[in-house]
């Protein structure tokens, strides 16, 4: 540790670590200063400058959020000149803004209100010209929606440094900025993946998810239609958020019983389609290991990745398992199996999923993954959608009694709740494949080595004396670089979970907005709803994919056994190189991979 | 689009070529992008593609540099370029009326190039003739004490000289 110095806020003295900025120091010491562009994830950008203070010696304020302390430094954070300057930042920003709040997305969980709340801004004085552009809507996941965009740069950010996709930047000048992906193109021909993390990061609503609440009411309407729903792992662990509970409830039995309130006729759990992915995948593993297939087999569950690796690896192509995602092969299960057993028309069907993710929004309408003429989903809303839905329809969220899913496409094991941590996937193919590989049952069966947020988690397992050596990446930022591994060492891995969010589909693109006093993808918060799917884990007493019940059903009436025709057919496709091409930039490949 | 002159793309080619082999490639682009307008007398997305692939920077960072310098044209200029002078003399003396009469007689912003690709109108600052403010630059050529009727008709002589080349 280095030697500690000493800085005076407001009077008062404090000893504090060295190498850090103002703003850090002032965090640790209870000091909240108030700021917008800055983002503890994300590189310094120091655009807003509303974080600033005073620092005695400087003729100017600082920005908090970019100086270093130094000893001796004395700062003052509220005085009157500071509070009116700060004010009046934030009272520029609000002019140019439409506030149109009781109309508009964001409106109770945006952080410019919260911002001008806490300035005391009452009356707006600066009112001029205002910037007017047109939404982006081109998109099935991530609409754009410039005029709402106060130019704090945290998108731009956490799009390339974060995600490397490297989709959006600041285009032109002064009044005239415009976040925007390259030739101003709409985000439907951009390179954009839908994984949704500029939603996230977003302090206004600048970047939202296209939303089918409205379509998805008038389909619970329509008495025409058998309305069918299934729901992620990681919407349970994070829902109870948007209702003002603690992070990291799981929500199961209270968001059944809601769907089942809002109309739906039947309710399944998309961890059924977790393991029904795990019997396919974990085969397939096998499959080509045994017949030296292409090999590392890397993860196909996430719809951002997949838009990625078109993008940006189709040299990798094949090395990715031809598995839909659980959510498509619950949606195909739906529409053929269920509708079959139940003696119900598919096409009358509303086949309906509350996801974690906007970049599912986009895998719903993907042409190669449609079987019979038919779509597996109709319609994807996002934890957020879903929570206000059912806000809306007036349901007691928080009080109501937990329900059960429907059979036959409910029962899940606990290998199917871990899907959406980061190495869950992994964690659950492992505990089938070993048992399928070696006849024994797997003991251990929690691999601590692929859990936890470190970026790349590496690890090795032997069955019958063969070394399988796995990796996992969670953010398409890390996922690049470990793929910079692949392609240079093609036999360093035999398999690899690739998830396109930080922290895997708990962090996903469409989870409820940061509540007061929280950040946007704080690692305690993550932490806290993967823990959520861990200890329901835990209490299952069926905790390999292979072992539920009603997968083995599912098999015996319908599917025939994992990789059958009939799973081609349905749970299997192929992805392609499409245009436009994607680039990451050299120094974002290093390899940081330590042995 | 457009297909771009092979020869001057070699040329192009050849320079991100040599670019691209030293450290820091990236802090080449703006020179690329420098020898674009040279060559094309603007900077066609096809190019910035390429620049893309050949320094391996993302088409959303050149996208930001390109338009964050005004001096990049991003589209085709036109055969006649206009510069609007907007200095200090020209301005007390009218010039955004100037300008206004401009935008509205082509249809075009400025930075922006007629869709018959005649005139591409751009603002300038003090062109050196403040002692016949307000001043406009057709191509090398200066116009001086300008007003609105003025203007429309300096306009309509490069229309009438355009559509008789036309014709022979
Ligand atoms: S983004 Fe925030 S401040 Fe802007 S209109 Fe919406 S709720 Fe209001
Ligand atoms: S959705 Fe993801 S890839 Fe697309 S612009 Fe936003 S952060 Fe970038
Ligand atoms: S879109 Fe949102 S995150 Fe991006 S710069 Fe604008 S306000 Fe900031
Ligand atoms: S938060 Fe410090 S400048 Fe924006
Ligand atoms: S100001 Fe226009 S020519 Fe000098």
């Amino acid at each position: 540790m280095s030697q500690m110095i000493t800085i005076t806020i407001n009077g008062k003295d404090y000893r504090v670590e060295p190498n850090q900025t103002v703003m850090q120091a002032a965090d640790t010491l209870g000091f909240k200063i108030p700021r917008l562009c800055y983002h503890p994830k994300l590189s310094i950008e120091g655009a807003c400058r509303v974080c600033i203070v005073e620092v005695e010696g400087q003729r100017n304020f600082v920005a908090s959020c970019a100086f270093p302390v130094s000893d001796g430094m004395k700062i003052k954070t509220n005085t009157h000149a500071l509070r009116r300057a700060r004010r009046d930042i934030v009272e520029l920003i609000i002019d140019n803004h439409p506030m149109d709040c009781h109309t508009c997305e964001r409106d109770g969980n945006c952080e410019l209100q919260r911002l001008a709340a806490s300035m005391g801004i009452r009356a707006r004085h600066f009112a001029g010209e205002r910037k007017r552009y047109e939404e982006d809507l081109s998109s099935e996941a991530v609409i754009r929606n410039p005029e709402k965009c106060i130019l704090c740069g945290r998108c731009v950010r956490m799009c390339s440094e974060i995600q490397q996709v490297h989709n959006l930047t600041q285009a032109h000048r002064g009044f005239q900025t415009v976040v925007m992906p390259a030739y101003d193109l709409p985000m439907a021909e951009s390179v954009c993946t839908a994984c949704g993390q500029c939603i996230n990061v977003c302090p206004t609503a600048a970047f939202v998810e296209k939303n089918y609440t409205q379509e998805l009411f008038e389909q619970l309407n329509d008495p025409e239609r058998v309305k069918v729903v299934q729901f992620a792992p990681s919407v349970r662990a994070a829902i109870g958020e948007a209702f003002g509970l603690p992070i990291g409830q799981n929500m199961e039995g209270q968001l059944i019983a809601a769907l089942r309130k809002l109309g739906f006729d039947y309710v399944f759990d998309t961890q059924f389609g977790a393991d029904l992915t795990i019997m396919e995948e974990a085969n397939e593993f096998l499959e080509r290991l045994q017949n030296k297939g292409t090999l590392p087999m890397i993860t196909s569950c996430s719809s951002a990745w997949m838009k990625c690796l078109e993008q940006f690896y189709p040299d990798l192509i094949d090395n990715v398992s031809t598995c839909k995602s659980p959510m498509s092969m619950q949606g195909a299960m739906i529409k053929t199996y269920f509708a079959d057993k139940m003696g119900i028309d598919p096409t009358k069907i509303c086949s309906a999923a509350a996801m974690c993710c906007t970049a599912k929004k986009y895998e719903a309408e993907r042409p190669e993954l449609m079987f019979d003429g038919m779509r597996g989903v109709d319609v994807v809303v996002t934890t957020r959608e879903i929570a206000w839905m059912i806000k809306s329809a007036g349901i007691d969220f928080v009080n109501i009694q937990p329900e059960k899913a429907d059979h036959p496409l409910g029962l899940s094991s606990g290998a199917g709740a871990i899907f959406g941590a980061t190495g869950g996937v992994m964690e659950a193919a492992i505990r089938t494949a070993y048992e399928l590989y070696t006849g024994q049952t797997l003991v251990d069966i929690e691999v601590e080595g692929v859990r936890g947020l470190k970026g790349i988690k590496e690890g090795s397992l032997t069955m019958d004396g063969q070394e399988i050596r796995v990796a996992v990446a969670h953010g398409l930022g890390n996922a690049c670089k470990l793929l910079e591994v692949v392609r240079q060492d093609p036999q360093r891995y035999h398999f690899i979970e690739i998830m396109g969010c930080p922290g895997g589909c708990v962090g996903g693109g469409g989870q409820p907005y940061a509540a007061i006093n929280t950040i946007p993808l704080d690692d305690k918060a993550l932490k806290k709803r993967a823990q959520a799917l861990y200890d329901l884990d835990r209490g299952k007493t069926i905790r390999r994919s292979h072992d539920n019940p009603d997968v083995q059903k599912l098999y015996k009436e319908f599917l025939q056994h994992p990789l059958s025709s009939v799973s081609h057919k349905y749970l299997h496709t192929h992805y392609k190189a499409k245009l436009p091409k994607g680039i990451i930039p050299k120094e974002a490949k290093k390899i940081e991979v330590t042995q | 689009m457009t297909e771009l002159a092979q020869d001057k793309m070699t040329t192009l080619r050849e320079f991100m070529a040599e670019v691209s082999n030293k450290d820091y490639a990236e802090s080449y682009l703006i020179a690329v992008l420098h020898k674009t307008q040279e060559l094309f007398g603007y900077v066609p997305r096809q190019v910035m593609d390429e620049a893309s692939e050949a320094l391996q920077i993302p088409t959303a960072h050149i996208w930001g540099v390109a338009t964050f310098y005004h001096y990049f044209n991003l589209e085709p200029i036109g055969r006649h370029t206009i510069s609007v002078c907007m200095g200090t003399a020209c301005y007390v003396k009218g010039a955004t009326q100037v300008l206004d009469v401009l935008k509205k007689e082509l249809g075009v912003e400025v930075g922006k190039t007629t869709e018959d690709r005649l005139f591409t109108l751009q603002e300038a600052r003090c062109l050196g003739a403040c002692g016949i403010a307000p001043v406009i630059m057709i191509d090398d050529k200066i116009y001086g004490e300008l007003d609105a009727k003025k203007t429309v008709e300096i306009i309509n002589q490069y229309r009438k000289a355009a559509a008789e080349s036309r014709k022979v």
